[in-house]
């Protein structure tokens, strides 16, 4: 009987894998659904089992199932992983994804799987924390704190009691690969989970997955299901996550957990000493803990010896929006981004002009082709005034409206805001305004400056009476500066603290869009 | 429901921490989750109920009222925007012949916004009755349309 792979992820149930499926299975196929491989402008993906290995064939529809079977069929893509999308990467996280069936035990463990926690188990537990130091590892879920540091806070926290709680709650746009881990491989973060368990000595973890990911939250309760025998007496339980894009703060995420509205704490104390139900707690990314069994399992030599300055190990990069091959990419930091965005991805699925990259989800800045020499690494994007974030690329081409992008920032933010602290969740619904004021100044018929601002009380920039605005673009838009300052520094979280991000980098890099004066064309462009 | 709760409870414990796995559960078992239920499920988990009207009215998976027969979630996030969200948004009101975040007046058919469903370089998404779909453009629509008719 010929064997045949084809994904359920949930990315390519949505292009129609599962049609896919059902028509091999009534050809006669053996038929494995495995998890993702990643790039999306070939799924849906079958691949055949062959003495050749596996040949895949992509995108394909119900109706071509004989043309694959004699393996005639025009889209005949030979060995999926020698595709340049595939031969350039560097899998230390994704290595499985897209190739095992991702709840079959045998198929874990006859790829490499369980080697981290049963050396991890031979360790001591500062012996573990210290490997995941050396590793250089840095939190993949945004803000790229040392994991290892975090852990040694937990393990040197005097309790009984302490947990591990995976932050699954991925709410960037234009990042996937958490959701892609836990469909793909889930034993892997189990695993990543059951190892930071012996490092710092916790009984029980919570993987907070968002409601959003129901084929993650399936997959994954079935994973823990079938391999508690092996974590145990480490236990583990999902927790879904109610539609709040804020339950993906720490903090916020564990008063979700306990069964709160999802509000973020003040720091300290630190989750670490004083995490869910105030005992000290882990709480990681998917990534980051997807990460560990690799760590221990290859040593924290073979991790850190790829990347980029401060940045060590792989990153799970995901081009997404519109870019002609989206889809992950892990690869060593330092890559480039207009390498990521114009070889990797080809550019726009358009195929119009990049205008603008935003990097970092919703609290990222935005780049125009410009800084695309930036190569990919916290400090350097920090230094950009921007993040990688979650390192979610989402594109866009040339037909974006960039103070319409600025304006659903401030309007995603007061939609988002957990209601805590007022930079955040007033100064959003001002921001919204005032970008309603500059884009209908900028669409309205041009008046000069002295008419906009007439009366002979001239105008304010703040006032109880609308009619005493000044709303011409100049003024709102030194209020727009002002506001983001004090969202930037008044915040409780990165909420409020970095939306001025992509609505500064907008205003910034695309002022034309803001209705003032397209900035000088640089010579070398 | 008050009989649901109480199972569900006795099935699940009733610690604080079981407050939102209970309104999942109520909401997948009726559709939404009644006002008159505050008051149970605070008695229940020994909270007030301004303390349970605050979570549910927290989280905006929570639903007060019944929804459409059928849920069409579009998602409005900056990546399925790139690949012409906001314009689709415009067409599938229109032809669905519903606001945004609002439920026709027949009951048929709520058109609910999402904020990404990480399927971000094959957009604009949507989850129709839970299915996901992608690369929705008219002709997708309309089948969308035809679909949440029946
Ligand atoms: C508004 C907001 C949303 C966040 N969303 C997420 C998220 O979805 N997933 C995540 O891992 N971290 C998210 N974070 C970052 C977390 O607060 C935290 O830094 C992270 O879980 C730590 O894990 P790490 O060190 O492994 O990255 C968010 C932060 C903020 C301020």
């Amino acid at each position: 009987m010929t064997r045949v792979f084809i994904s359920r992820d949930m990315a390519s149930a949505a292009l129609g894998a599962d049609d896919v499926a059902r028509a091999f299975a009534e050809a006669g196929c053996e038929v494995v659904r495995t998890g993702s491989r990643g790039l999306f402008s070939i799924e849906p993906l079958v691949e055949v089992e062959t003495e050749q290995g596996r040949i895949g064939f992509g995108p394909i529809a119900p109706r071509d199932v004989a043309a694959v079977l004699v393996g005639s069929h025009a889209q005949r893509l030979g060995r999926v992983e020698e595709l340049p999308f595939f031969a350039g990467q560097q899998r230390f996280t994704f290595a499985r994804c897209g190739i095992i069936d991702p709840l079959s035990l045998a198929d874990y463990a006859a790829h490499a799987g369980w080697q981290g926690l049963e050396k991890a188990r031979g360790l001591s537990p500062q012996a573990v924390v210290d490997a995941v130091k050396a590793s250089g590892l840095r939190g993949r879920g945004g803000a790229g704190f040392p994991t290892g540091i975090k852990w040694q806070t937990v393990l040197e926290a005097a309790s009984s009691t302490k947990f591990i709680v995976c932050n699954a709650d991925e709410g960037d746009s234009g990042t996937f690969a958490d959701r892609m881990l836990m469909e793909g491989d889930p034993y892997c973060l189990i695993e990543g989970m059951a190892i930071a368990a012996h490092a710092v000595g916790a009984g029980h973890g919570y993987i907070y997955i968002r409601s959003e990911y129901p084929y993650a939250i399936k997959t994954m309760r079935a994973a823990i299901d079938a391999s508690a025998h092996l974590i145990a007496p480490f236990t583990l339980e999902v927790r879904e996550g109610a539609g709040a894009y804020v339950c993906g703060e720490e903090t916020a995420l564990l008063d979700s957990i306990e069964g709160k509205r999802g509000q973020v704490r003040a720091k300290p104390p630190l989750p670490a000493l004083q995490g869910l139900f105030g005992e000290p707690t882990v709480i990681n990314n998917v990534l980051s803990l997807a990460a560990v069994p690799f760590i221990l399992a290859e040593g924290a030599n073979a991790y850190a010896a790829v990347g980029f300055g401060r940045s060590r190990g792989t990153m799970p990069v995901q081009l997404a929006g519109n870019v002609r091959h989206g889809g992950l990419y892990e690869i060593g930091f330092g890559i480039t981004l207009g390498e990521l965005v114009n070889e990797i991805g080809g550019g726009t699925a358009s195929g119009r002009p990049v205008r603008a990259v935003q990097v970092g989800g919703p609290l990222g800045a935005y780049f125009p082709p410009s800084m695309f020499h930036l190569p990919f690494d916290y400090e350097a994007f920090a230094q950009a005034g921007g993040l990688i974030g979650h390192a979610g690329i989402t594109v866009f081409d040339d037909s974006v409206d960039m103070a319409h992008m600025a304006r659903f920032a401030m309007e995603f933010c007061a939609a988002e805001s957990c209601g805590k602290c007022t930079p955040c969740r007033i100064g959003s619904t001002r921001g919204v305004e005032i970008m309603d004021r500059i884009i209908g100044a900028r669409d309205a018929a041009p008046v000069t400056v002295s008419e906009a601002n007439g009366g002979y009380l001239g105008k304010a920039l703040y006032s109880r009476s609308p009619d005493r605005i000044d709303v011409s673009i100049e003024a709102q838009t030194s209020l727009l500066r002002d506001l983001a300052d004090t969202m930037k520094y008044g915040s409780l979280c990165a909420l409020g603290g970095f939306t001025p991000y992509p609505v500064l980098s907008a205003l910034d890099y695309f002022p034309e869009d803001f209705g003032a004066a397209a900035p000088a064309k640089e010579a070398a462009e | 429901m008050e009989e649901f709760i109480g199972a569900w409870l006795s099935a699940n414990g009733a610690a604080r921490d079981r407050l939102l796995p209970l309104l999942h559960a109520i909401q997948e078992e009726a559709g939404y989750i009644d006002d008159a239920l505050v008051p149970v499920i605070a008695k229940a988990l020994n909270l007030s109920r301004a303390d349970v009207h605050g979570v549910i009215t927290f989280y905006h998976d929570f639903r007060r009222r019944a929804p459409g027969r059928h849920v069409v979630k579009l998602c409005r996030a900056e990546s399925c925007q790139a690949r012409g969200a906001a314009a689709l948004e415009v067409q599938a009101q229109d032809r669905l012949g519903v606001a945004m975040g609002e439920t026709r007046a027949d009951g048929q058919v709520a058109l609910e916004p999402v904020y990404c469903l990480g399927l971000c370089a094959i957009g604009p998404n949507a989850l129709v009755d839970g299915r996901p779909v992608a690369r929705i453009d008219g002709a997708v629509l309309e089948q969308i349309a035809v679909e949440v008719a029946a």
